[in-house]
């Protein structure tokens, strides 16, 4: 009989999240890590990502964690972790920065193209499953008004863009709202 | 709201998992989405996902019980974790990144924000990292953690815990989660647990104890299982299942 089993189910990350994924953050020295808040693709423009995550009352999360995951320039998926990045929100500021390079589209699966995004993943205390999305460029009205992800959004697709960031080249803001009236589109893929 | 079209991967069953929004654990408040999760069929950007190899642990990843000597053994009770990796369609998943982390003998974290009383172990960081194998399984080595207190709707306590993160070969199927220690009476009465709303769900949070694999005369031995995501069988698959 083809019976399935049942997924563990998941658990906060907690507040010290730091000490498992990002170490250092908790002040403990690794010799070898791999992980940091730069992806390691080798085609593609570089680029900036910052932002912060904010709570239902508007204050800014310092314990919280975000991971990445993306296609390189041509949108194709690198081997390894290299599309892969991690970053806390500064205990102090709040504020999240990842260095990678602007992924290029990928195909959907009907073989139509989306537009270019980034998964993205948060987690942190009071969040009992990590949280799914993904950032896409507000530069790429054309590529985002054919996104079939983006078309199914009824209320809050503005969330999903990340702003380019007019006094600087190639630099971007992505804000996370977990909860209120600038709430991030959340995913359930 | 969904698109129609069909996922590479079984849809997560969000009655199973804790839902975002549970008040008994107060951080949920304000942490938690208002609006609904929209559905998504997978595509490329999920069905892939990172690959880590033996070339990101160091030595001692697994053995927390070496990995942060100064100057002698950490401070508890010496004990063996381990189980297998499956997925929803019972295959054993090699390879998965399995980040732990864990406060000390006494309760404390060792982290630049945990203010607790009780003492740091030198000897202990409470970091540890694996891979699993070509069979899905996976064994660390590190100390009983012990409760702690933490502010809730009022003084709360932690039951022994330890918190994994894993990685499957699609970034679909990532997992963080917390395993608890069979017989530890906290477990009943911590909100974090107790988000999971199914009784058997809590139990599969639950390590037994696994004397077969206790070290005589040097560590206790405890079983946790994990399974990820699996993907949706095509009907041609599921007539070989």
């Amino acid at each position: 009989m083809n019976r399935r089993l049942k997924e563990t189910p998941s658990q906060t990350a907690g507040p010290y999240v730091h000490i498992g994924l990002l170490p250092e953050a908790a002040g403990i020295e690794v010799k070898q890590h791999g992980i940091s808040s730069s992806t390691r693709l080798g085609s593609g423009m570089p680029i900036i990502i910052t932002g912060v995550v904010r709570d239902g009352a508007g204050e800014i999360v310092k314990d919280a964690l975000l991971e990445i995951w993306q296609a390189d320039g041509n949108g194709n998926f690198a081997d390894g972790h290299r599309g892969f990045a991690r970053c806390h929100t500064d205990f102090e500021t709040g504020e999240f920065r990842f260095k990678t390079v602007k992924p290029g589209s990928v195909a959907w699966s009907d073989g139509s193209s989306q537009a270019p995004h980034i998964t993205l993943m948060v987690f942190a205390r009071g969040i009992n499953m990590h949280l799914h999305t993904r950032i896409y460029f507000g530069d790429e009205s054309d590529a985002n008004a054919s996104d079939p992800v983006l078309n199914a959004i009824a209320d809050g697709r503005e969330t999903l863009l990340a702003k380019p960031d007019t006094s600087s080249n190639n630099s971007y803001r992505f804000d996370v709202s977990l909860q209120g009236e600038a709430e991030t589109v959340f995913f359930d893929i | 709201m969904t698109c129609d079209t069909k996922s590479d991967f079984y849809p997560r069953d969000r009655s199973w998992h804790p839902k975002g929004l549970t008040p008994a654990y107060n951080s949920t408040v304000l942490r938690s989405p208002k609006r609904a999760l929209l559905k998504m069929p997978t595509s490329l950007s999920e069905t892939s996902g990172p690959v880590f190899g033996h070339n990101v642990l160091g030595e001692h990843d697994a053995d927390m019980l070496r990995n942060a000597v100064v100057d002698g053994d950490p401070i508890g009770e010496r004990i063996v974790v381990s189980g297998r990796v499956l997925d929803e369609n019972s295959r054993p998943q090699p390879d998965v990144l399995i980040e732990a982390w864990q406060a000390n003998a006494g309760g404390r974290y060792r982290h630049v924000r945990d203010g607790y009383l009780a003492p740091l172990d030198r000897n202990f960081s409470g970091y540890g990292r694996c891979l699993s194998d070509a069979q899905g399984n996976y064994t660390l080595r590190t100390i009983q953690p012990g409760p702690y207190p933490y502010p809730n709707n009022g003084p709360a306590w932690r039951p022994a815990h330890i918190h994994l993160s894993l990685f499957g070969a699609s970034f679909a199927q990532r997992l963080v989660t917390q395993f608890y220690f069979e017989g530890d009476p906290l477990i009943r009465h911590c909100a974090i647990v107790n988000a999971v709303s199914d009784p058997a769900a809590v139990d599969r949070l639950v390590a037994k104890l696994d004397l077969d694999n206790a070290v005589p005369f040097d560590a206790l031995a405890y079983r946790f299982d994990i399974v990820l995501r699996g993907r949706n069988k095509t009907p041609i698959d599921a007539g070989h299942g």
